[in-house]
């Protein structure tokens, strides 16, 4: 019997530590194998101090939700701290990092449809519509369609610095404003789903809302 | 070689031949060729607003189809000497004409005249594509109403894909007592959606409803805040520089008198 290659490798470099993981092997089983790993073995490891980790997927490209199974995983081991996830395939438009910058106006009947975290400098206009895969992100007026998480994101957000949408949806929920506006309330909002709803919040509520997208101060502290 | 400017809306009813009648006058009164061409085959009214209708022998299907020279079917205005009207036919539909046919047209009409004016019927469709294909400029009219200016929005970006360089904007019958209670959008906000230049803003007045009824375009009246409103964007087009107008309405004796006094 020829011996099966493992889920996981875990390499050390100059940098830190790296985690292959088999992209022939199902997903839920290398989140098993991982477990193991981290909670049974290495203990003089895992207790050590701050280590990098760099996550290399093979030709593997995961969703928003399996990088955060991911990322939980990690995070029961305080002194490993994830510089990031490598696809070879990184080219590909399924898996941007990044948030992608766009310039000018969403006229009505006019579609812009992205995939990916998308960053709009401009304003959608009533009768206008942006969809995206990934989050939508309005500096200028939203006052037309958002649609966020068309694939089914369901962490996908909606922002804007104007936040007057006609309708927005996250997945597949839609939601639309209250008939009448308080004014006070179309300053920089977000919406976000929660419990298969949407709701809409202050841009300053984010961070708590989302823990895993809080910066963290990491130059050097001062004495 | 003069310049073509499609004068469009999307929404009907929101004063565009209003505004090609006068802007092709107040034009024409500074002594510049023009030629207002009304494309709205079917349903033209152009030649009406200006007091011409019953001048009519050929019309503008005819000269795309070569049954007259365009010298036959231009008609001169009754009282401007640089003034011409092409008007629409009636008896055809907009699929008469094609967007080629007034490229050539209004390309024609360029070599004569220092301004094309060209009157775009309502909508979107073949009506709307034809008169935008000869234009080198686009001038957007709309109301300060959403339905109006959600038309006004869609049309920009249409004509944004027809490759029209920065369309600009005229609003038409603003009610300045009526902003001012917040019953309709004002200037800034239209402004501030549509984000395109503001070429001029033309109060409501019972005038030019008048003026229409009687064929004279409302410019001719000197002392008319709609027709001075006018005159400033035809000199706007122009390259001028001019401050908007300010709409008040006439302040009563009472607040004068409070203002003399100090009190307001």
């Amino acid at each position: 019997m020829g011996k099966v290659r493992p889920g996981v490798t875990i390499k050390g470099t100059k940098d830190g530590l790296l985690f292959i993981l088999n992209d022939s092997c199902p997903f839920s089983r290398l989140l098993e194998e991982l477990k193991q790993l981290l909670e049974y073995n290495h203990s003089s490891l895992w207790n050590g101090p701050d280590t990098k980790v760099l996550i290399k997927l093979g030709k593997r490209q995961i969703t928003k939700p399996e990088e955060i199974a991911l990322r939980q995983l990690f995070a029961t081991k305080k002194n490993l701290l994830i510089q990031g996830f490598e696809s070879e395939e990184s080219s590909d438009l399924l898996h941007t990092s990044g948030v992608q910058m766009l310039a000018g106006t969403v006229r009505s009947g006019q579609i812009l449809t992205h995939k990916g975290d998308l960053l709009l400098l401009g304003d959608v206009n009533p009768g206008g519509c942006v969809q995206s895969t990934g989050s939508i992100f309005v500096l200028g007026s939203l006052r037309g369609l958002a649609h966020a998480g068309s694939n089914g994101d369901e962490t996908a957000l909606i922002a804007a610095s104007i936040f007057k949408p006609t309708q927005i949806r996250i997945t597949d929920v839609i939601s639309r404003p209250p008939d009448e506006w308080d004014e006070s309330e179309v300053g920089m909002r977000f919406a976000y789903l929660i419990n298969n709803q949407i709701a809409v919040d202050q841009v300053q509520s984010l961070s708590q809302l989302r823990p895993d997208m809080k910066w963290k101060e990491n130059g050097r502290q001062r004495l | 070689m003069g310049e073509s400017i499609v004068i469009t809306s999307g929404k009907g009813g929101v004063g565009k031949s209003t505004t090609s009648a006068n802007l092709g006058t107040a034009l024409a009164l500074t002594g510049k060729k023009v030629c207002l061409v009304d494309t709205d085959i079917g349903l033209r009214n152009l030649d009406v607003l200006m007091g011409l209708e019953n001048r009519i022998i050929y019309d503008l299907v005819d000269v795309v189809e070569k049954t007259c020279r365009m010298e036959q079917a231009l008609i001169k205005d009754k009282r401007c000497d640089h003034l011409y009207l092409l008007p629409a036919a009636q008896t055809k539909d907009k699929t008469s004409i094609s967007s080629l046919q007034l490229r050539w047209l209004i390309a024609e009409l360029k070599e004569k005249f220092d301004y094309v004016l060209i009157d775009c019927p309502a909508g979107i469709e073949m009506g709307f594509k034809n008169a935008v294909a000869g234009a080198d400029q686009a001038i957007v009219v709309t109301t300060p109403e959403n339905a109006a200016i959600r038309d006004a929005d869609r049309v920009i970006g249409l004509l944004e894909k027809e490759r029209i360089p920065s369309p600009k904007l005229v609003i038409n019958r603003l009610r300045t007592q009526l902003t001012k209670e917040g019953g309709m959008m004002d200037v800034d906000e239209v402004v501030s959606v549509l984000a395109i230049d503001l070429l001029g803003v033309v109060p409501d007045d019972e005038q030019v409803i008048l003026a229409g009824h009687t064929g004279e375009p409302i410019v001719w009246d000197s002392r008319c805040p709609a027709g001075k409103a006018y005159r400033n964007i035809a000199r706007r087009i122009q390259g001028e520089m001019v401050p908007l107008l300010v709409f008040d309405k006439q302040q009563n004796m009472m607040s004068k008198m409070k203002k003399w006094l100090g009190f307001v």
